[in-house]
């Protein structure tokens, strides 16, 4: 247990760590949905503190590894457009789309702006009257009502310049898909915890009967997920399968109803592509026809986009847990966040980048030499 | 990005018919919306996600969450300044140009 001193309370570590290793008595996967939670396992080394017998299989819970190539593409033409203040948020500077990225558009001239809330993007709209103002929505249900706000005040206050290039994503459907993949191994779920501190938990219910597979809203801390972890083993082992809400403190059963009224007015329910995965039967949102006039996909015509994957990239199989970013044969050598082969690896939420910036000693010697770590 | 960091509201302002706040991330302090937690108050406590209030928090798990998230690094991601690290990150200089924000 050589991390464990470095918890907030490592008595309270130790007492759910006992916990579960004299629960379990045969092997579960558990899936941690969140790529924020991914990147606290691995920092803390709890996958190494739990029983062998509990392994954990990093979810598809990263926006920024999720979003389509096309969509990247997408925005790094509109972004190169003249006349246009492209705004993003700072994650999404350094994805790879077709050959290049954001941060390269802006080096040769575009203008590409970071912001940290979109209601910024929406100031420099009514800063910049005679520019097209561009912001580029993206991320899960956390990230979702902001944007849906963003543009309902774009709406109200009636600032025609400012569009917004839609690409979000939804949790529940994604459980669906990797549940009815023939090769899936995933027996328990850890749900993201601030997804339902919006959402609530009643998409929830219906999935965890569906595939009998308890699901357990989970925080980011080490103990939240420690708790998580053990609360979805005990279910697993009494042969249970129930939702069950274990970061009470910030998840209400109902989420956030305002967030979720704005939701339903601002957005519409789609089919999505996800970057490495493929397309996900009614896993997305895009505006709604109310709010066409501020949709930049109906805006600019960005069609026939041709996107190329780098072939050696495997991250879909990391986003689905089939396996692990060290498996990868380009991981830490050709791939690097330096050079990133895919999102997963440049994201601050990727399973990728969290093996390469916490795991670099679990590499094979020849790698670990090539893989310094930037941070 | 995905990850919401809690905050402690320091003044509330109606501003262009929007519910408007003062937030301290342990130490940075944002502008954010509180249009979906309208009955949020001085002094408490909330998770913030890209400048919106979404959820109420105590005080201790506040607290605890914002100290998790300066040892991961997360702070830094959420407010440092994205144009270096992705600098850093591509081994290049960041290119000049005058902060628009
Ligand atoms: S290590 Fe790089 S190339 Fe391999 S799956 Fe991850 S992002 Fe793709």
């Amino acid at each position: 247990m050589k991390y464990i001193d470095e918890f907030q309370d490592p008595e309270l570590a130790r007492r759910l760590l006992d916990d579960i290793h004299a629960t379990v008595t045969r092997p579960w996967a558990l899936m941690e949905v969140c790529g924020g939670q991914t990147h606290s396992i691995i920092r803390h080394g709890l996958d190494q503190l739990l029983p062998d017998k509990v392994e954990l299989i990093h979810g598809p819970g990263c926006p920024v590894c999720v979003t389509p190539l096309e969509v990247i593409d997408k925005a790094l033409e509109i972004a190169s457009r003249p006349g246009v203040i492209f705004c993003s948020f700072g994650d999404m500077l350094r994805v790879p789309g077709t050959g290049r990225d954001l941060f390269q558009v802006r080096g040769e001239g575009g203008d590409v702006r970071v912001v940290y809330s979109p209601l910024d993007a929406l100031r420099i709209a009514q800063q910049n009257p005679d520019r097209e103002v561009v912001f580029f929505g993206i991320g899960f249900e956390t990230t979702a009502p902001p944007n849906a706000m963003t543009v309902h005040q774009a709406r109200k206050l009636g600032i025609p310049n400012f569009s917004m290039l839609v690409s979000h994503v939804r949790v529940p459907p994604a459980i669906e898909a990797i549940m009815s993949s023939p090769s899936c191994r995933v027996q328990g779920f850890l749900a993201a915890g601030h997804v339902c501190s919006v959402m609530g938990v009643e998409e929830y219910p219906e999935l965890a009967e569906r595939f009998r597979v308890p699901i357990v809203v989970t925080g980011f801390e080490p103990l939240d997920i420690l708790e998580g972890v053990r609360r979805a083993v005990r279910q697993l082992e009494r042969g249970e399968h129930t939702v069950d809400n274990a970061y009470a403190r910030a998840v209400r059963p109902e989420g956030n109803p305002a967030a979720r009224a704005m939701l339903e007015d601002v957005f519409e329910v789609t089919d999505r592509a996800w970057r490495g995965i493929g397309v996900i039967p009614d896993s997305g949102w895009r505006l709604s026809p109310k709010y066409r006039d501020h949709d930049a996909e109906h805006r600019f015509s960005v069609g026939g986009i041709r996107t190329e994957e780098p072939a050696q990239c495997r991250s879909g199989e990391v986003l689905q847990g089939l396996l692990k970013p060290h498996e990868c044969e380009a991981f830490g050598t050709l791939c690097t966040p330096r050079t990133p082969l895919g999102a997963t690896m440049v994201s601050s939420e990727g399973a990728c980048a969290a093996y390469y910036l916490y795991r670099r000693l679990d590499l094979p010697a020849g790698k670990a030499r090539e893989a310094s770590p930037v941070v | 990005m995905c990850l919401a960091v809690p905050g402690r509201v320091l003044d509330i302002e109606d501003r262009d018919g929007t519910r408007m706040a003062t937030v301290d991330f342990g130490g940075v302090v944002k502008e954010v919306c509180l249009e979906y937690l309208p009955d949020l108050e001085v002094g408490e406590y909330a998770i913030v996600h890209v400048g919106f209030a979404l959820q109420r928090l105590d005080e201790e798990s506040a607290r605890q969450t914002l100290e998790l998230f300066a040892e991961l690094g997360m702070l830094q991601e959420e407010f440092g300044d994205a144009w270096e690290m992705a600098a850093q990150e591509a081994g290049t200089v960041p290119v000049e140009e005058v902060r628009n924000q």
